[in-house]
């Protein structure tokens, strides 16, 4: 349990706007250890997407240590870079970013496409787990302008699971959705958490970061605190006590 | 990413967007069916231009007298007496140039069967005119040397001339007409053809022997005109030298007198024709040249925006595990498919189109093997350059700028 996945040495991230650099990251340490289960929080401009989309090598640091499961990130090339996504992280957006038109099933499907040791059998069978693993069984031929925000979320979940990745990163995943909503995605997190996997979010809703078990919270591009979470949310606790409005069906 | 991912990845997204997909192989389907289209009906009306020419005799040379003048009043052509038998004579024997060699005698008037009647020309004419005029006996024969000494009162109806007096149905071989009041025996019929390029009536004529006509019909001693073939195309123009040398020598002419006929070749008027057939092909190509940039910028600006629009769905193929090449190389798989389908469509539909407007225009549309193949391999490298370039462009963006595209 104590095996650490991320380790971060004086990052640093410097974006050009013209004439004027942004120093978007001036210098940030950070650990997550296997297993953990981090809210990464800020009000917007802090630095906290950036810090994902780092730790999700989306982007390239300017400066500083990367090190994902054991790899220097920094000798890696473009196209080793997108093997390490493909197969060791899965990545939840805010806004889904599904691909129109295509069933859930399909939507899921694509990352083993792009990995070539996945046999046609084996990544229709993994990509059906994935989507019974986040409760949608039942929705595997439809389109994503079928689904509600939640389920698409959810078809994203699984998306992100499919290639059984050491770490889950998530950029804003409840943003798009109402409470009740939210609380369901992060009832997902939290049961997937609890089954061994690392799962690291950004929020700005302190609500939301209080499912985590870890917090970090950003400012200027620095980490102001880091702390754990004392009075720790369960979400399939606090669904019990809300209504059920039966809205989601129909929210699209 | 092995093959047949990248053909399940390529074929999905282009089902995905089946319009998109159809938009875009228009633009190649107008692009190539324009050019063939334009260059079919352009090659069609050059050769039908070109087998009219050649259905008049392409080695043939005329002989016409001069125009005369008497106190400057212009006689016309067809009462000087300059030409004579002699001179057909003198040329058969002397020119080596020529392969045939044959008066023309005129005369017209009217010719009558039972109570039909109709006014046509005589031409009278020797055994060779057939040969040098390019006419084709199609029933019975054509006069023999025997019966043009003999000014024998035989004669050979054209087409017109036949539906005249006998109608439809009728064989007139064998039967006896009288032209000018004068009995002649049919004995040959012409095949018909057709009008002449200026929408002359070829059929409607006589043949009869020269002697016959001169003596009997037209009551003249010289001749109208003489028709010769060139032993080929090429020698036409020295076959006309060595008839203007024969014949001012037959005609006694001083080198200071100007020569009192004409010879026209056939070659000479072929060649104005050839040299506005050129004028055509030139023509045709800059068309072509300029519906296939009026494609090739179409399918430019369908293939570039539909893929520059793709750059966010490229970053979500990145950030989940996607390498350069492999989006690349499924942009350049969908471009090849659609460029391919697209071109293949174009192609039957210009020929349709080639087709169809080729029987409203009443002229024959020839789709060439050279124009399917320019306009399909220049649609095709426009259309998978432009679906190439701007994917190489977003797919050279870090993930998250790609994802982030607006």
């Amino acid at each position: 349990m104590n095996k650490t996945i991320i380790e971060i040495n004086c990052l640093k991230k410097d974006y050009h706007v013209g004439e004027v650099t942004v120093h978007a990251l001036r210098g940030v340490d950070m650990k997550i250890q296997k297993g953990e289960f981090v809210a990464v929080m800020g009000v917007s401009g802090s630095g906290k997407s950036t810090m994902l989309n780092i730790l999700g090598c989306l982007d390239i640091p300017t400066k500083g240590d990367y090190f994902l499961d054991g790899v220097d990130i920094r000798t890696l090339s473009k196209d080793e870079l997108a093997r390490l996504r493909n197969q060791k992280l899965g990545f939840v957006f805010q806004a889904y970013n599904l691909l129109p038109r295509t069933t859930a099933l399909e939507n899921v499907e694509l990352p083993l496409f792009y990995n070539s040791s996945v046999k046609t059998k084996e990544r229709k069978e993994r990509a059906v787990r994935a989507l019974e693993a986040v409760g949608l069984a039942d929705r595997m031929h439809h389109m994503p302008n079928q689904l509600s925000g939640g389920q698409q979320q959810r078809v994203a979940i699984a998306r992100s699971l499919v290639n059984d990745p050491v770490m889950i990163l998530a950029d804003e995943p409840t943003g798009n959705l109402d409470t009740r909503t939210s609380f369901e995605i992060m009832e997902l997190f939290q049961d997937l958490n609890d089954r061994g996997r690392t799962i690291v979010y950004v929020t700005h809703e302190q609500d939301i970061a209080r499912f985590a078990t870890r917090n970090v919270v950003f400012r200027d591009g620095l980490i102001q605190r880091e702390n754990l979470v004392t009075e720790r949310i369960f979400a399939r606790e606090i669904l019990k006590t809300l209504p059920i409005e039966n809205i989601e069906e129909f929210d699209t | 990413m092995s093959y047949s991912n990248l053909f399940i990845i390529a074929i999905r997204a282009l089902v995905r967007n089946r319009l998109r997909a159809i938009l875009t192989m228009l633009g190649i389907i107008i692009g190539v069916a324009s050019v063939i289209a334009m260059l079919a009906l352009g090659e069609g009306s050059k050769r039908s231009m070109r087998e009219e020419l050649s259905k008049m005799g392409t080695n043939m040379i005329m002989v016409m007298p001069n125009f005369q003048r008497r106190g400057g009043v212009s006689l016309g052509s067809s009462s000087s007496n300059a030409i004579k038998m002699v001179d057909v004579l003198a040329l058969r024997n002397e020119a080596t140039y020529l392969a045939a060699v044959s008066p023309e005698v005129r005369a017209s008037g009217q010719v009558i069967y039972g109570n039909q009647n109709t006014q046509t020309t005589i031409y009278g004419v020797s055994e060779e005119y057939l040969g040098i005029r390019k006419l084709v006996i199609s029933n019975g024969r054509i006069f023999n040397s025997q019966e043009v000494k003999s000014m024998a009162k035989v004669c050979i109806l054209g087409q017109t001339v036949v539906e005249n007096l006998f109608g439809t149905g009728t064989d007139p071989v064998g039967l006896s007409i009288r032209i000018k009041n004068l009995p002649f025996l049919v004995i040959g019929v012409l095949e018909e053809k057709g009008e002449s390029g200026m929408g002359q009536d070829q059929d409607d004529l006589i043949l009869a022997p020269y002697t016959t006509v001169q003596r009997r019909l037209a009551a003249i001693d010289y001749i109208n005109g003489i028709y010769a073939s060139a032993v080929s195309e090429e020698k036409s123009t020295k076959a006309k030298t060595e008839m203007e040398e024969i014949l001012r020598r037959t005609h006694k002419l001083k080198d200071s007198d100007e020569n009192n006929f004409r010879i026209m070749s056939q070659s000479e008027l072929m060649e104005t024709m050839s040299s506005m057939m050129s004028i055509m092909t030139y023509l045709l190509g800059a068309i072509a040249a300029i519906s296939l940039l009026v494609g090739g910028i179409g399918i430019m600006n369908i293939m570039f925006v539909s893929v520059t629009e793709r750059t966010r769905e490229i970053g979500l193929r990145m950030s989940i595990g996607g390498r350069s090449q492999d989006i690349l190389k499924q942009f350049l798989v969908e471009s090849i498919i659609l460029s391919i389908l697209g071109g293949l469509f174009g192609i039957i539909l210009g020929y349709i189109i080639a087709k169809g407007a080729g029987s409203l225009m009443d002229t024959k549309a020839y789709v060439q093997t050279q124009a399917v193949v320019l306009s399909f391999v220049v649609c095709f490298a426009i259309g998978v350059f432009f679906g190439w370039y701007p994917a190489r462009k977003a797919a050279n963006l870090n993930p998250i700028d790609a994802l982030r595209y607006e």
